[in-house]
């Protein structure tokens, strides 16, 4: 593989494999917390937020679009939070509601304001554009270690590497509260952990890793990386900290797998149509899931009724 | 009582008392399941939180912790607000309030008991490693450390949750049904803790539902149903006629008079 690569594989593969850990790290803790659905939750609720600040903005820019989804997700975090503390009412439900009244609040404005102009994609939200992210400026792997050519790369390799390493970061500083607030609320409270303060931190960081990658690939695979890596590593160890890890490798070999099979696979098989790399992606994070359900060593564990 | 309790607050400053509520009122909904209860925890003294299922027991003590948030009422411990003195308190909660097959090991679930020691980001130490297992063998689950937690059985996780209490290193314990679907043996292994936590000079305050061994264990009991019926030494607080306020006509005359208690009553 050589300057063909770097220029158009090397940077989509690098985004895909970063926002795939972006959401992979935060999703294992939802996942204990049951609360996975919050990945969905704010893809769908992103929309609101781009309308918005582009109708503020009259741009489509990449930062108005980002802040906008970013407000949007905190927005939902709020009153999924609020929902379920004046109401009563369950966590999954409460996200149900936050997620379809600001996706539809977003399909109305969009429809009472002037936006015909505008290109709002929904293939380009659902799936991305991986493909488009390439570096056109390199030469081959030496562009690697050439600064202008590096300057050139795609801003969305640049940002989602601060993103990836920021939620990476705070994982690691607040692994020990994390850990003890998901297994044992009450006993974290009483130990002095703010868990109402962290259970919302962890949201607002999913919501920054989701509205990164969404940016960059899509909804598709933020939806499909907060739970299938998360997941499937539940079923390889029974260890918290084992568990993160195989997640970021599940996570980091379907990026890079589904982007090699979805560019270069389907034409092994003699198949010649262009496919998706956010598809591809999420279909083999599917299928990785697949494997761990059936041959994970620690799989008969998981979905069993817990103990009472 | 005022309603935000700050008349309390001036009240309880005594710093040898383990742990006084004032006015503690909780609800969920519209009604309270905690009602203006008063109680107080003397040092070393072992108290039994006694009442009917959804008598308020758990959200008595979760409230006292701050773990649900409480309409009104204070707590102060060993004469400080609970902010300040939460490195004295550990508290198990019911088994049946986490979910069992989180990924950890047994010795994980200890080593939470440390946090306070640890904060966010220290490594635990040799020392404190055999702090943990200590902890482990004084409720006999040493064999068990590496276990993962989903594959213990009840009276198992139960220790476990107790061991993690122990390396907390408390002056105050407050349980939720540490004897809740364990066997005899069991019963026998925790007890025989919690004894040798009061000889430490630890204060000890359960919630407990085997009315039969109540006298055997607590020296103090805390009679409860939304309201606090009664509280004191257990052989002038917990009887018949106490027990009748607390339970109404759900237990039967003939369970109380199996007691054995004398009928004199508060
Ligand atoms: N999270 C909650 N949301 C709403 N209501 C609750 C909640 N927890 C408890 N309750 C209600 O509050 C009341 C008191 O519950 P609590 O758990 O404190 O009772 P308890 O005395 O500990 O009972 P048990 O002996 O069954 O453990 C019950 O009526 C219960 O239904
Ligand atoms: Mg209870």
């Amino acid at each position: 593989m050589g300057a063909d690569f770097v220029q158009l594989s090397l940077t989509p593969i690098l985004i895909g494999v970063l926002a795939a850990v972006a959401c992979a790290i935060p999703g294992n803790f939802l996942i204990l917390r049951r609360q996975a659905l919050i990945g969905d939750a704010i893809s769908h609720v992103v929309l609101p937020g781009i309308v918005l600040a582009f109708l503020v903005t009259g741009s489509l820019g990449t930062w108005p679009v980002l802040a906008g989804a970013a407000g949007a997700a905190v927005v939902a975090a709020l009153m999924i939070e609020a929902i379920k503390r004046l109401g009563r009412i369950e966590p999954g439900a409460a996200m149900g509601v936050t997620f379809t009244s600001l996706f539809a609040l977003g399909v109305l404005i969009l429809e009472q304001s002037d936006t015909s102009t505008v290109h709002l994609d929904v293939e380009h939200a659902l799936y991305g554009n991986l493909e488009s992210l390439i570096w056109l400026d390199a030469t081959g792997w030496e562009s690697l270690i050439d600064p202008t050519a590096l300057t050139l790369m795609p801003p969305e390799l640049i940002r989602m590497a601060a993103v990836t390493l920021l939620v990476g970061a705070l994982a690691a500083v607040f692994w020990r509260p994390l850990k003890i607030s998901t297994f044992d609320e009450g006993f974290a409270t009483a130990v002095g952990i703010p868990t109402r303060g962290l259970g919302f931190a962890l949201v607002i960081v999913s919501a920054l890793a989701a509205v990164a990658a969404f940016d960059a690939v899509g909804s598709i695979i933020v939806i499909a990386m907060f739970v299938c890596p998360p997941a499937a590593a539940r079923m390889m160890t029974d260890s918290l900290e084992r568990q993160v890890g195989w997640s970021i490798v599940f996570a980091a070999l379907s990026a890079f797998l589904g982007y090699v099979i979805a560019g270069y696979g389907l034409t092994w098989f003699g198949i010649r149509a262009a496919v998706s790399g956010a598809g591809m992606i999420a279909t083999v994070s599917g299928v990785i899931l697949a494997l761990a359900c059936l041959f994970g060593p620690h799989r008969s564990r998981i979905g069993a009724p817990s103990a009472s | 009582m005022t309603p935000d309790g700050s008349a309390a607050k001036v009240v309880e400053e005594d710093p040898g008392l383990p742990l006084a509520v004032r006015g503690m009122t909780v609800a969920y909904g519209e009604k309270p399941v905690v009602f203006s209860v008063d109680a107080r925890f003397p040092a070393q003294s072992m108290t039994a939180i006694i009442g009917p299922n959804g008598a308020g027991k758990s959200t008595l003590l979760k409230a006292t912790l701050g773990v649900v948030p409480s309409l009104s009422g204070s707590v102060s411990v060993y004469g400080q607000p609970i902010a300040k003195a939460r490195h004295r308190i550990a508290y198990v909660p019911q088994r049946a309030s986490v979910d069992w097959d989180f990924p950890a090991r047994v010795v994980d679930v200890v080593a939470m008991g440390l946090y306070r020691e640890l904060g966010l980001l220290g490594m635990v130490s040799r020392k404190q490693r055999a702090t943990l297992m200590h902890c482990l063998e004084r409720v006999n689950m040493a064999d068990f450390a590496g276990r993962q937690i989903g594959q213990l059985s009840g009276g198992q996780q139960q220790r476990v949750f107790l061991a993690r209490a122990l390396a907390q290193n408390a002056d105050l314990y407050l349980l939720d049904e540490p004897f809740a679907g364990v066997d005899a043996a069991t019963e026998r292994a925790i007890i025989d803790v919690l004894k040798g936590l009061k000889a430490e000079r630890r204060t000890i305050v359960s919630v407990h539902h085997d009315l039969s061994t109540v006298t055997d264990y607590f020296d103090r009991v805390l009679l409860l149903n939304i309201r606090k019926i009664a509280e004191g030494p257990t052989a002038t607080t917990f009887t018949a006629a106490n027990l009748q306020a607390t339970y109404g006509g759900r237990l039967a005359a003939t369970q109380i008079n199996d007691l054995g208690l004398a009928h004199a009553g508060a």
